[in-house]
């Protein structure tokens, strides 16, 4: 009885590149057309910018390194991993509000629905930390970027980073199902960054916290982002004085593969349970605590 | 209406047990290509978990359901994509605008589009078809409850499905938006063939928009057929009201004609202010209803 005219073997994969890629471009476009969310894509740069440029002239001890050109890769390096903290808010409220059980209602919309998320997210942390980064060239001296090998790690850990974050925060936003509990998550998440050895050296923490930190992805970024901006000299602060490149990658990519995997099947998990009964219940409740 | 012989909804048998309750219990009924179904019952009968199983959003206990040929358990994208479910949202995608959202859900279809069925709705016809028009470029969460909802049913139908599922579809609209959304449900029936099933608690509702009425109650099937069928199946309500030598009688009968007629042989003209009243479907409903809960007590 199905005389259909298509190829009967539709593509999916393809469908669900093809309209999460619209999708996230979308939402991206949207999100710097709306006073509100246009105000916190340049406010933080603009506060790390002021900071920074205070910053300049003072040296870090007796070296002759500028705490400023110190602190930039670790601002860029945590801008990036805030991408999972916005990720895993972005899952929850989704979910509250329906926006998953829409997308489980239309044909290949649950992984068009991630895809859009990972554009959308990863473009607007990429685009934050454009705005932080060019004026931030402009005022700090001592940074050793310029050269093509700089730009380039610059890219590979930030691409990568994304990657090893933003299916992390994915995962841990769907296993809350209110905005209330998503609070929770927020906490672990923010450890990982104060022990992340972004806003002080991770060699004068102790050890025990020192293997903390170089378990999370987010202390790999920061040393990544350290590694293309600064110069050797900087290298006194870090573990094993080297910028271990080899094993940010292996690190961040352990992180990317596992969250890639782990993602879709936890999501899938998630919208097993969705339906209009268990959103309309959870909306009840969100009235009557706004109420 | 359009209604064929082609049977597109088919459930048999079907049980949903949480824990020791059973919430549905032997559901068994049918829906035919173009027919509009309601399912109508009390707060709590069991027609949110009946609907959400035909959706494919909810696993049951057991029980064989055929919905478009498949069963919803472990219905592809294919599938997926010829089913309409007008969701009852709530504030999402609050910063995309209405022809965008429309445009953008549509895309999801194109590829399933076949022979005879064009998908998906033209974004701007089908804005029209739901009188948004007006309110095309406006973001989403400006809108007001009746624009949001007809929205939702736009959303619903933008990839034309051949069976849509509406879950309590006018819950909080006004009479006017009511009549609209009314209108537009019987458009679809009749101009584009879809098979349509709503659940509803409101009586006039199911009389006004359903080809044909499943009374759902304490978990079962209690009855089935078309307004009219409905209220012949509980025999027998009719109330008859006269007076007899200044004196007044009420008298409930299932066969009023034939009680009047009786009524006048033996009485003649000392019968005064003949009064009979039909049963409505009303009346017919709660007795149903009531049959029920004290049959389960």
């Amino acid at each position: 009885m199905n005389t259909t005219t298509n190829p009967t073997t539709t593509n999916s994969t393809a469908t669900a590149v093809r309209i999460g890629c619209s999708r996230g471009l979308i939402e991206l476009r949207q999100s710097f057309t709306n006073g509100g969310e246009l105000l916190s894509h340049f406010l933080w740069p603009t506060l790390m910018l002021t900071v920074m440029y205070f910053l300049r002239d003072s040296a870090l001890g007796s070296g002759e390194l500028m705490l400023g050109t110190l602190a930039l890769p670790g601002i860029l390096g945590m801008n990036a991993a805030m991408g999972m903290v916005s990720m895993s808010q972005i899952l929850t409220a989704e979910r509250e509000d329906g926006t998953l059980l829409r997308a489980k209602a239309t044909p290949d919309g649950m992984p068009a629905y991630l895809i859009g998320k990972v554009v959308s997210v990863g473009g607007g942390v990429l685009a934050d930390l454009a705005i932080l980064l060019i004026p931030a060239l402009l005022i700090i001296d001592g940074l050793s970027a310029g050269g093509p090998g700089s730009w380039l790690t610059v890219v590979w850990v930030l691409l990568l980073g994304m990657a090893a974050t933003l299916p992390v925060g994915a995962i841990l936003g769907s296993v809350f199902t209110t905005a209330r509990g998503q609070g929770l998550i927020q906490l672990p998440m923010l450890a990982m960054i104060a022990i992340s050895g972004i806003f002080y050296p991770l060699t004068s923490l102790p050890e025990w916290v020192q293997w903390l930190g170089q378990a999370t992805p987010v202390y790999w970024l920061g040393l990544g982002m350290r590694s293309a901006l600064l110069p050797d000299a900087a290298l006194t602060v870090e573990i094993g004085e080297s910028w271990r490149h080899w094993e940010t990658a292996g690190v961040l990519g352990l992180w990317a593969v596992l969250g890639l995997a782990l993602a879709p099947l936890v999501l899938r998990r998630m919208a097993r349970r969705e339906s209009g009964s268990s959103m309309s219940e959870r909306r009840e409740k969100a009235l009557r605590r706004v109420g | 209406m359009t209604t064929s012989d082609r049977v597109v909804l088919d459930v048999e048998g079907l049980r949903m047990r949480y824990g020791a309750n059973d919430v549905l219990r032997d559901v068994r009924f049918q829906a035919r290509h173009g027919e509009v179904l309601a399912l109508l019952g009390p707060n709590g009968a069991g027609k949110t978990t009946t609907i959400e199983i035909l959706e494919g959003f909810r696993m049951r206990s057991a029980g064989r359901v055929d919905v478009l040929g498949a069963d919803p358990a472990h219905g592809d994208e294919r599938w997926r994509a010829r089913i309409g479910v007008v969701l009852q949202s709530w504030r999402d995608h609050g910063n995309w605008r209405v022809r965008e959202l429309l445009a953008h859900l549509g895309s999801y279809y194109a590829p399933y589009a076949t022979g005879h069925v064009q998908r998906p709705w033209n974004a701007d016809e089908l804005v029209e078809a739901v009188g948004l028009t007006a309110h095309a470029a406006k973001k989403i969460k400006t809108l007001s409850g009746g624009q949001r909802r007809r929205l939702d049913v736009a959303i619903g139908i933008v990839g034309r499905p051949e069976l849509l599922f509406l879950d309590e579809p006018t819950a909080g609209f006004d009479p006017r938006a009511r009549h609209e959304f009314h209108d537009l449900v019987h458009r679809l029936a009749r101009d584009h063939a879809t098979t349509v099933l709503l659940t509803t608690h409101d009586l006039a509702e199911a009389g006004k928009l359903a080809d044909r009425i499943v009374v759902l109650a304490g978990g079962r099937i209690i009855a089935d057929g078309t307004e009219d069928e409905l209220a012949r199946q509980v025999a027998g309500e009719d109330e008859v009201r006269w007076t007899l030598d200044g004196s007044h009688h009420t008298r409930t009968t299932p066969d009023s004609t034939g009680f009047v007629r009786e009524l006048f042989a033996r009485h003649g003209t000392a019968i005064g202010q003949l009064e009979v009243r039909r049963a409505s479907l009303e009346d017919t409903y709660l007795a149903l209803v009531r049959e029920e809960e004290t049959a389960t007590r």
